[in-house]
């Protein structure tokens, strides 16, 4: 990140998480999802949010849409462009979701309503949002389906959501979110559900969306890979907790966190030796609801001593480079 | 629609059985529009030379006379026309508050749809012929009252069903992508909800209709129905009854349109569910 985005940063994060808890509730059980964990968002960054399934990374975000589960219980602040969203009542969130902050889903499959027609569906958005008569809002629909790659975008208006293949979809999703010039896209695993010649479309889509719109973007998946190019500032959680957090290029040069070291070491080089086995991570991660003292990764750490599992680390600045934050006792590099 | 509507028509199309019960049905509401016109006698009129007479094609009186002179075809075109419009008025009451309150009861959930749940089961605990004569007694015998009362016990299935159309697809991804969108309950509801589960409650209504013409013939029956010197079926297969032995043609006439037409809907009910259900094939 260069030293312009820096003091964008500190001047009015697009978005600004504090000390978000997220829990469930299972029968009389209450399960931790998301456990105080801080996030700020600088306008037209990057973030990308890494971590394995039931890691918290997407309840996160969802707690920050307002679109958590009815058990779901949360704590903390949430500010949008300086306002307080969390919580915030429906008509008030309605105003900026869908508008200045939008999502992308994982599945486009099942992401668009199926007997609404792709033109009516996305040109409702800006009826709704910024108050355009249908036909206005289906020009506008028709050019943003041109922009995101749609191919004979005219004729796609007037398809159903059957009749696209995943990564039209996809593109569709992009377009939707992108109808009313927002401020924030949340991605949430925009590419799994697509396959990887797709992926890689998408991807790069994304990345001139950004670049044209300059749009901040929060890039949440389970891949290093895919988040490597686009990313800024990288986050990797694990069992509901930030455990490091840098820029993308360092992350990727001296991982700190042995979490994120073991993460990188299990993506596949087409170059070096060829591999047997692909490496994988040893163990599960914690069950929901499990209580650890210490810190939750210690169980599968190769690093881990007697005082990971009793004192829980925090997340610490390096040394060298106060931005680059590992929650660990014993990082790979001070 | 039309993508959807034109998939359904081609299928129903394929179904031999439901198409001949579709030209049946429409060819009896021809009848009981057109018939009129054709037929010389008046449902009212009484022709005292000839009482309770057989029927015969060469005579006036196609399908006889009743005990009164009164022309027989006449009356039972009138007969079918106010039950297939109690049977269509009353399913779309059941309709429109059934789907109403259901998807609303369905998509909010929560305690909401528990107080919504307990109200319908409070009124499917009441007995239902009370209930429609409690309503014809409190708002007067009257065509229109007749309908609003049976669409008023009708909406309970309907609404239940639904309800549970709703909550399967109330936790799907395009609902949430709609919140996400910032779309409010209400337009969710009437935009996203209830168009994708129309296809069960169109089967379901078009079955609702012959239930519901059974159900006002049977009231009729019984005398709680349509009043004299109208007709429905119910109140011609109850003049009827009286006189099946010494002429079974009154009773066997309006009788013979109901099942006839109670047959024909059924069948259509059943072709455009096995059309409108993909999943079955």
């Amino acid at each position: 990140m260069n030293a312009e985005l820096r003091d964008k940063a500190e001047m009015q994060p697009t978005l600004r998480i504090d000390d978000l808890c997220v829990s469930f509730a299972q029968g009389k059980a209450v399960v931790p999802a998301v456990r105080q964990v801080s996030i700020s968002v600088a306008p037209g960054e990057c973030v990308a949010v890494v971590g394995e399934s039931g890691s918290g990374k997407t309840q996160l975000f969802m707690a920050a849409m307002g679109l958590l589960a009815g058990n779901a219980a949360v704590r903390g602040r949430v500010r949008f462009e300086g306002e307080d969203i969390l919580g915030a009542a429906a008509p008030r969130l309605n105003l900026i979701r869908g508008a200045k902050l939008t999502m992308i889903f994982q599945d486009p499959m099942t992401s668009l309503t199926p007997h609404l027609k792709i033109g009516t569906q996305l040109a409702e958005v800006l009826v709704c949002h910024a108050g355009r008569s249908w036909s206005e809002a289906r020009v506008a629909a028709r050019r943003m389906l041109d922009r995101v790659g749609v191919p004979e975008a005219a004729r796609r208006m007037s398809q159903y959501p059957h009749e696209l293949s995943g990564g039209l979809r996809q593109r569709v999703m992009i377009a939707m979110s992108l109808l009313c010039g927002p401020k924030l896209v949340i991605a949430d695993e925009p590419t799994t559900a697509l396959d990887v010649t797709v992926q890689a479309q998408i991807i790069d889509l994304l990345r001139a969306m950004r670049r044209e719109v300059g749009m901040a973007l929060v890039l949440i998946s389970h891949d290093l890979a895919v988040v490597a190019g686009l990313a800024d500032t990288i986050l990797v959680m694990y069992d509901g907790r930030v455990v490091e957090r840098a820029q993308a290029a360092d992350l990727f040069e001296h991982a700190r966190h042995p979490y994120t070291a073991e993460l990188l070491k299990c993506i596949p080089t087409l170059s070096g030796p060829r591999l047997q086995r692909l490496p994988t991570l040893a163990g599960q991660p914690p069950q929901p609801g499990e209580s650890i003292q210490g810190c939750s990764f210690a169980p599968r750490c190769p690093r881990a001593a007697q005082r990971c599992r009793m004192e829980r680390p925090v997340l610490e600045g390096a040394a060298a480079d106060a931005a680059h934050r590992a929650a660990c006792h014993f990082p790979l590099w001070p | 629609m039309s993508g959807l509507f034109s998939d359904v028509l081609r299928r129903l199309r394929s179904n031999r059985g439901a198409m001949c019960a579709l030209f049946v049905a429409l060819g009896i509401v021809a009848l009981t529009l057109a018939g009129p016109w054709f037929n010389p006698n008046g449902s009212q009129a009484l022709d005292w030379s000839h009482v309770a007479s057989q029927p015969a094609l060469q005579s006036a009186h196609w399908f006889g006379t009743d005990r009164l002179g009164r022309d027989l075809f006449s009356r039972t075109l009138e007969g079918t026309r106010v039950s297939l419009a109690v049977g269509l008025l009353a399913s779309a009451v059941s309709l429109l508050v059934g789907i109403g309150y259901g998807a609303v009861a369905g998509y909010v959930g929560g305690r909401t749809d528990h107080a919504m749940m307990r109200i319908i089961e409070i009124l499917s605990g009441l007995p239902l012929i009370f209930f429609v004569i409690f309503l014809t007694v409190v708002l007067g015998r009257n065509e229109y009252i007749l309908f609003l009362s049976i669409g008023a016990v009708g909406w309970l299935t309907m609404a239940r069903i639904v309800r549970g159309q709703t909550l399967s697809i109330r936790r799907r991804e395009f609902i949430e992508a709609a919140v996400a969108s910032g779309a409010g309950t209400a337009r969710i509801i009437a935009k996203h909800v209830i168009p994708n589960v129309i296809g069960p409650v169109i089967v379901y209504a078009t079955l609702t209709v012959p239930q519901i013409i059974m159900f006002e013939s049977f009231l009729s029956f019984l005398g709680l129905g349509i009043q004299e010197p109208h007709a429905s079926l119910g109140t011609l297969i109850a003049e009827g009854a009286g006189e099946m032995e010494a002429a079974p043609w009154i009773l066997l006439v309006p009788g013979g349109f109901l099942a006839v037409l109670l047959l024909s809907l059924n069948i259509l009910g059943d072709g455009l569910r096995d059309a409108l259900d993909s999943n079955e094939r």
